[in-house]
């Protein structure tokens, strides 16, 4: 049962390609049965092969081919399935079938529906390539795939030309963590010598001390590539602006798993991190200070996709935060329940947008309520979990965090009074949201209700999203992978205060959207309310800063060598010929005279020279 | 001693004459001081002992080369138009580079006869002696001579009798 | 008459200076006619210069070669002022700076 692995990724692929090659001539319904049937199809190999390896439980290890073989370097197309793996199958697998399903009835208006569903087929198979990946290369070959397939489908809608731009943007800043990252492997291929994850492990552990230079350089490149794909501080401007792309897609690649690829990395490789205590301390400060920054700037923004695309920013900061104190497993159940409730909250979105002809001003809408049941459901059972409300699956993953986060030795509790800062933010945007959305009066009739394609996804996530938390159950698989953290048994009150503070949040969104009591139009309107508002709506005004600190710079420097430099330096050999041939056809006068002239002085050479030689 | 003072006489009309010829405007005069430098020249040859090599000068290259470049001038009939027009040419920035060159050739050609062993002429050569050695040795040269000279002749007929058959048309 | 000792090198002098003379003419002078002149004396000054080398070794030779300078001379003459008198028929004037178009 084990050794139907390399199944998993080939469904997609294979429907992928044959999407590719059939494009637009298949009637739609043989290609959404093919496009989602195939990550169905993977996923039930996914259960299949998940159960077979809870059974034996050790770590299987299936080798395809050799890739690569150049001296002592020998790569190969080979997987590896222990519990993080499994865990991160079941969800791109499970998550994603659920978004496939959706997107069938999603995009069925939409002419091109084949290239769509070969776009995401082909995404699913890159991203299965990265986490089942044996040795660093592949998974950089999956790192790289997803990153295409992330371009291909932000820009999907390609006739308008800000969808392109957006796309260009989220694969250009994307590319400057895969370059940290490409650093990062060449520095651990010629410090350890090799880049399989588990030799690499037992080398690394080897060879270095704890708190050595080496690991930590090479952690902090790790960690300029997860930065890059998973959207965090610096790189993080892209992931607003690919709201560009459908709704689906948004919902799969920017919440449930492209942007987790960076998670997974770090948490993958942590023995290497556990070397390097500055390291993880970056990676937790990261994940603090963007959770904060994009919760700030959830709260201002109006767009519906653009609030939920800022608190994917927020939560991942959540999930680095927990990887960065060592709080491991706690970050991967953080993140398998982040996929639930994020994916329903995006599909929900999504059924808003499809029923309301497109609009995505959560101002212009209000009383969905009554108009859209199932959507609504969605979004408050999405939104709780969001918001960590007691008992949902996001209460239990976020809990954890913040409680191993307290833990910390030294700055514990300075990280642990961030993380409920954020959520606070967390529930107050999110119920935001909800209220703004979903109660008041009705200010755009929706003009069709979600199918049952929409509706199932939607009701099964919600489920997911309640009990996906309970006992735990994402983090058995994970026992054997990461080094087990010891008991904690926190005070009374700072389990209290974490409770509390997503209520208390819930309250104040209460306050000031539905009922009106808290009124802070004053001090939303107040010059000093406005500056910060435009700064925070801007999301601190990243965008602006990076546009003049290396766009404007490059474009120069692009303008300034557009007349190609090089080939001046060519031209200066040409003009010089040029030169020559224009002064030495001037010789040729034709006249009697100067060439007797020219003979004289030649014989006038050619004596002195003999005289010269020969004496 | 006589000898040598005659043979300086003789070298510098040659040349005075020679100078003379190159830098008038009228071609006849030219010719006329280049007959009187042939002349000269002939004279010379008789001093270091070669008068059948001055018979030769004088009967061949003044008598009828000469002549024959007059013949030919005087059939272009270049008229005065002609004369005014080689005054005009011969301004000083048309001679200064030419006279540059000469001078440095003048220098080199002394520094290598200078560099020479001293010698001097052995005596006289009669004309005997020239004709048996002309017929002997060199007769393949000789007859070489004389297929250059018919070339000549037949060129100079071909080239020379476009322009008159034309002139008597016109 | 015995040729009593006239230093060989007051001879190639003698040469030398009346080549450079017609080498001068040459370079200077527009004229076809005068061009043709030049060539007259620097092959004379060849000339004297072979005639005498001859003497130097009291030998025919040099007088030998000077008669086929002297044949040389001749047919150059003639062929020489044929093209003059072409030359003639076409430019209407002598003037060697005028022939200077290269055709073909």
């Amino acid at each position: 049962m084990l050794k139907l692995l390399p199944l998993i990724p080939l469904f997609p692929l294979v429907s992928s390609i044959l999407l590719m090659v059939t494009l637009g001539k298949m009637p739609k319904r043989i290609v959404a049965i093919l496009g989602a049937g195939s990550v169905g199809l993977a996923a039930v190999t996914t259960l299949l092969v998940g159960l077979a390896f809870m059974e034996s439980g050790q770590p299987h290890h299936q080798i395809l081919w050799t890739w690569i073989h150049v001296g002592n370097f020998s790569p190969d197309i080979a997987f590896y399935l222990d519990g993080l793996t499994l865990v991160m199958m079941s969800v791109i697998t499970g998550v994603g079938f659920l978004i496939h399903l959706f997107s069938a009835e999603f995009m069925e208006d939409d002419a091109s529906f084949s290239r769509y569903f070969a776009y995401l087929n082909m995404f699913v198979f890159a991203m299965l390539i990265l986490v089942m990946a044996d040795n660093l290369l592949l998974l950089y070959l999956g790192w790289e795939g997803v990153g295409a397939c992330s371009y291909l489908l932000i820009g999907f809608w390609y006739q308008d030309p800000t969808n392109g731009a957006a796309a260009r943007k989220a694969f250009v800043v994307t590319r400057i963590g895969d370059a940290a990252l490409a650093v990062g492997l060449f520095l651990l291929f010629t410090e350890l010598g090799t880049l399989d994850i588990q030799p690499l492990a037992e080398a690394a552990k080897s060879q270095w001390q704890v708190g050595d230079t080496l690991p930590v350089i090479a952690c902090l490149l790790l960690l300029g590539g997860a930065v890059g794909k998973s959207a965090q501080l610096p790189l993080h401007t892209w992931l607003p602006d690919a709201m560009a792309g459908p709704t689906p897609v948004s919902a799969l690649i920017h919440a449930a798993t492209m942007v987790t690829a960076g998670v997974y990395l770090i948490a993958r490789t942590h023995e290497l991190f556990l070397l390097a205590p500055p390291a993880m301390l970056a990676v937790a400060l990261v994940g603090l200070i963007t959770s904060l920054m994009a919760a700030f700037t959830a709260l201002n923004q109006h767009d519906i996709k653009r609030i939920l695309a800022y608190s994917t920013i927020s939560q991942i900061g959540y999930m680095f935060l927990a990887l960065g104190v060592g709080a491991w497993a706690a970050g991967i159940f953080h993140l398998v329940t982040h996929a639930f409730f994020k994916a329903l909250l995006f599909l929900a979105a999504g059924a808003v947008i499809h029923c309301l002809h497109h609009e995505h001003n959560i101002f212009k809408m209000g009383g969905l309520r009554t108009r859209l049941p199932v959507v609504f459901w969605s979004f408050l059972i999405g939104s709780a979990a969001l918001a960590a409300l007691p008992l949902t699956s996001g209460f239990f993953s976020k809990d954890m965090i913040l409680l191993q986060a307290y833990e910390l030795p030294k700055f514990g509790p300075w990280l642990w009074a961030g993380g409920l800062l954020g959520a606070l933010l967390t529930a107050i945007y999110s119920f935001r949201l909800v209220f703004v959305v979903f109660f008041g009066e009705t200010k755009m009739e929706p003009d069709k209700q979600p199918g049952t394609r929409m509706a199932v996804p939607l009701s099964l996530l919600c489920v997911l999203s309640l009990v996906g938390g309970f006992f735990a159950l994402p983090l058995v698989p994970l026992e054997s992978v990461f080094p087990v953290a010891g008991e904690h048994h926190p005070s009374h009150l700072i389990e209290g205060i974490s409770i509390a503070i997503p209520l208390i949040g819930l309250a104040i969104a209460y306050f000031v959207y539905l009922g009106g009591q808290l009124k802070v139009d004053g001090l939303v309107n107040s010059s000093g309310g406005q500056v910060l508002k435009k700064f925070w709506f801007s999301g601190w005004a990243m965008d602006w800063l990076y546009d003049k600190l290396w766009v404007r710079p490059y474009k120069f420097l692009a303008y300034i060598l557009r007349r190609e430099c090089m080939d001046d330096i060519y031209n200066v050999i040409v003009k010089f010929c040029q030169f020559l041939f224009m002064a030495l056809s001037r010789t040729q006068t034709g006249r009697l005279r100067w060439y007797a002239t020219s003979m004289v002085f030649g014989l006038i050479l050619v004596i002195a020279l003999l005289q010269g030689v020969i004496q | 001693m006589l000898e040598l003072i005659l043979f300086y006489m003789a070298s510098t009309i040659a040349l005075v004459s020679t100078i003379l010829a190159l830098t008038r405007a009228n071609a006849t005069h030219a010719l006329i001081y280049l007959i009187l430098s042939l002349l000269a020249v002939a004279v010379v040859f008789y001093l270091i002992g070669a008068p059948f090599a001055a018979a030769l000068e004088v009967v061949i290259y003044a008598g009828a080369i000469m002549v024959l470049f007059i013949f030919v001038i005087m059939m272009l009939n270049l008229g005065e138009k002609g004369d005014r027009r080689e005054k005009q040419l011969l301004k000083p920035q048309v001679w200064i580079v030419p006279v540059i060159f000469a001078l440095l050739l003048l220098v080199e050609l002394v520094l290598v006869l200078s560099k020479s062993v001293p010698a001097t002429t052995q005596g006289l050569v009669t004309s005997k002696q020239v004709g048996l050695t002309l017929f002997g040795p060199y007769v393949l040269a000789v007859e070489i001579a004389s297929m250059l000279l018919l070339a000549g002749l037949v060129g100079a007929y071909h080239l020379g009798r476009r322009y008159l058959e034309e002139g008597r048309e016109e | 008459m015995d040729g009593v000792s006239i230093p060989l090198d007051h001879v190639l002098l003698l040469s030398a200076l009346l080549f450079i003379c017609g080498l001068l003419g040459l370079m200077m002078r527009r004229n076809i006619i005068f061009i043709l002149v030049s060539l007259e004396v620097m092959l004379n000054a060849s000339a004297v210069a072979f005639v005498a080398a001859g003497a130097r070794w009291g030998q025919a030779d040099g007088q030998i070669v000077f008669m086929m300078i002297l044949a040389v001379a001749a047919a150059e003459v003639a062929v020489g002022l044929g093209l003059v008198l072409q030359i003639q028929r076409r430019f209407k004037n002598l003037d060697m700076d005028d022939a200077n178009r290269m055709r073909g």
